[in-house]
């Protein structure tokens, strides 16, 4: 099967988030346009809940390519992210060669492709059936910076150097987006072979439109006040403000609760599925939540 | 592509290199090869490649948006922008005149001196402070003073020392392993590798977890009250930004200011000459609830995520009277691994923590020092390098 060609202008990729269920604006699609172009990683960066994973599934999904997906952590190493030896199987090759009694070169053999196991990152250099596969390096701020040193060699020539093996590069380079929660700056020289979106907050027509297409279920009354609601408690300075992901969440929630539109004796029974600190809550609780539902609902009219 | 693109985009890419954005010959190629491949004739559309390529920080976005507007309304115009911006450079101070030729004085009149120097060396932190220490029990009298009342040749003296100063902050336990002779576990790469060398026998490689130090928060107080010891608290917070990782500081009056790429700078009087020019409220009055509000709301997700140590500097004397206070400090100390304050105000016998801000705060930090002479920045160094004491222990105190 070929693989499905990539999009030739940037409305072609709006359209084609929009066929996973993605509904970008105009600079994010913009952005990764280019990247798939180019043929040069995407870094997202945004804040927690506002669709920077949910890209590289759609991506995946609309161009049905196999998605790789590295999760970062502390102390992430080469092992467990690139290639590791089998050691066991490395051990019984040895033994096997001493029983034997031939003298072959076991260094030789036991550093050979059969005994190497592929982690994510070598597993996308490989050659996929589908096509170049969606590697997805998310939330990289959770590593540490050597993770981030070594990520360089893989970004920029899509290659990974093995000592006993050689230089494994890909033949064609697979489709890369990075996220970051920001919780830590990533250093300049991996952001240069980037190209970098912030992932916003979108503005309420655009938030209307993800809740249309993520939780169809939920009415178009519900779903308009529950955003403008939620648009509000990001204007109030929280300590974290609600993402899209709380949005979509919180819609499913009322709407299991049977709830037609918002009042506020729901909201604050709910109001642990959109704000996720206690400080916050204790803020928008009561008054807040009441004058906001009053607004919510004339603003959704 | 018409012939007079290449040349806007590297006019712009200049002007962006001068406002400060970091962009490469690589970036400029980069550019000139997505162009062609997006409509240029939408604003919108070239207005967005440009940004996904010239931009690598949130905080660079609206930089970029006031130089693409103004740049597209007339590029000849950018040019006195150019100079404006230049100028603004000159005035930040790369080198200020009256700093570098006191500096080559004195580098002349310590020749001349008899008097031992102390020896910076590259070493372990722990030797610096023994000879940090040391040096200070040299020089007795200058201990007991307080900075207030320090002369201007007493005020480099302590200069000296606190570059001499090293900060021992304990180290955490990473994820990582590295070889280690007596580590915990066996390194089967290493192991097979090395018997493939000996044949018949194998010896067992081991590792063991590194550690490194944890990320080192500071917020310092620069109000009024704090004025006389600003000065030297900055001396102190450039020596530790330059000696370790992962430091971030922030600067608070009236509102917060991040200061640490200005104290990157090797040479201290012009980081702190930068940093000079870069804070606007200076001894002037203290909110400090807001200040700690703004941290929490802006910063503290993305300098304290890495289990960072927070010291907080001030003498927690609020112009607000506390309000807000309580709540800010409570989400700061739940959000750093250890929040330690330190306070010159307990250089008098008779302290209590009467005001409105102490006793808000009290209860909320996990330890609480004094700074008010050399002491007791020794005192700081201690506080910093026990991570693991009693939690609260001062709580008792604000009851």
């Amino acid at each position: 099967m070929a693989p499905i060609t990539f999009p030739t202008t940037i409305d072609q990729t709006t359209e084609l988030l929009r066929s996973g269920g993605y509904v970008s604006d105009r600079a994010l699609a913009t952005s990764l346009y280019l990247a798939l172009a180019m043929k040069r990683p995407l870094f997202l960066e945004g804040e927690a809940g506002v669709g920077k994973t949910e890209i590289a599934k759609v991506l995946s999904s609309t161009l049905q390519r196999d998605l790789i997906r590295l999760q970062c952590y502390e102390g992430l190493d080469v092992s467990s992210a690139v290639y590791e030896w089998n050691y066991p199987r490395q051990i019984m090759a040895i033994r096997l060669v001493e029983a034997s009694g031939k003298s072959t070169d076991a260094a030789q053999q036991i550093y050979s492709e059969q005994y190497l196991i592929k982690r994510p990152l070598l597993q996308a250099l490989e050659k996929h059936d589908s096509g170049p596969p969606v590697l997805l390096i998310d939330e990289l701020d959770r590593t540490d910076e050597p993770f981030e040193a070594f990520l360089l060699e893989v970004l920029s020539d899509f290659q990974v150097t093995i000592p006993e093996l050689g230089t494994v590069k890909a033949e064609q380079p697979p489709i890369v987006i990075i996220t970051s929660n920001r919780t830590r700056e990533i250093h300049d020289a991996l952001k240069r072979r980037c190209l970098y979106h912030w992932v916003d907050y979108p503005n309420a027509d655009r938030e209307r439109a993800i809740l249309a297409a993520k939780a169809p279920d939920v009415g178009a009354s519900l779903g308009a006040q529950v955003v403008s609601f939620v648009q509000m408690l990001r204007g109030m300075e929280l300590f974290k403000p609600p993402g899209i992901a709380e949005t979509i969440d919180w819609a499913m929630a009322l709407k299991t609760l049977n709830a037609r539109e918002l009042d506020p004796a729901t909201v604050d029974a709910t109001l642990g599925v959109v704000l996720k600190y206690q400080d916050d809550i204790v803020r928008v609780r009561g008054d807040v939540a009441a004058k906001g539902v009053v607004s919510a609902k004339k603003a959704a009219e | 592509m018409t012939s007079t693109i290449p040349n806007n985009i590297m006019h712009f890419a200049r002007i962006l290199r001068r406002a400060g954005l970091p962009i490469g010959p690589g970036k400029v190629i980069a550019a000139l090869q997505a162009l062609p491949l997006i409509n240029i004739t939408s604003k919108d559309d070239v207005y967005w490649t440009l940004h996904a390529l010239f931009v690598n920080r949130h905080a660079q976005s609206e930089l970029f948006k006031l130089a693409f507007d103004r740049f597209w309304r007339s590029p000849d115009h950018v040019n006195d922008d150019l100079s404006l911006i230049d100028q603004a450079q000159k005035q930040r101070g790369d080198h200020d005149p009256q700093i570098l030729p006191r500096r080559i004085s004195e580098a002349f009149a310590e020749l001349d001196s008899t008097h031992p120097r102390i020896i910076e060396n590259e070493s372990s932190p722990d030797e610096n402070m023994i000879e940090a220490v040391a040096s200070w029990s040299a020089s007795e009298k200058l201990r007991s003073q307080d900075f207030e009342t320090m002369s201007a040749a007493e005020m480099s003296e302590a200069k000296k020392l606190m570059a001499a100063l090293r900060l021992p902050i304990p180290t955490v336990c990473t994820r990582r392993y590295a070889a280690a002779a007596k580590g915990q576990r066996i390194d089967l790469r290493a192991t097979l590798r090395s018997s493939l060398a000996t044949g018949d026998l194998v010896y067992l490689k081991r590792r063991a977890p590194t550690e490194r130090h944890p990320p080192l928060v500071v917020l310092c107080d620069i109000s009024g009250s704090m004025a006389a010891y600003a000065h030297m608290l900055l001396h102190f917070l450039h020596s530790i930004t330059n000696d370790r990782n992962r430091v971030h500081v922030f600067l608070f009056g009236t509102r917060l200011t991040n200061v640490t790429r200005e104290l990157k700078h090797r040479d201290p009087d012009v980081a702190l000459a930068r940093v000079g020019s870069t804070v606007q409220d200076w001894s002037g009055g203290t909110r400090i609830g807001e200040a700690l509000g703004q941290f929490n709301h802006l910063w503290s997700r993305r300098v304290l995520g890495q289990g960072a140590v927070t010291l907080l500097i001030t003498d927690g004397l609020d112009r607000d009277g506390g309000a807000g206070l309580a709540m800010e400090t409570k989400r700061l100390q739940r959000s750093s691994r250890r929040l330690i304050w330190l306070n010159p105000l307990l250089r008098y016998a008779g302290f209590e923590p009467k005001s409105a801000g102490i006793r808000a705060m009290l209860p909320h930090v996990d330890e609480f020092r004094t700074v008010h002479n050399l002491d007791s920045l020794a005192t700081l160094v201690s506080a910093l390098s026990k991570v693991s004491s009693a939690r609260r222990e001062f709580a008792a105190v604000a009851a």
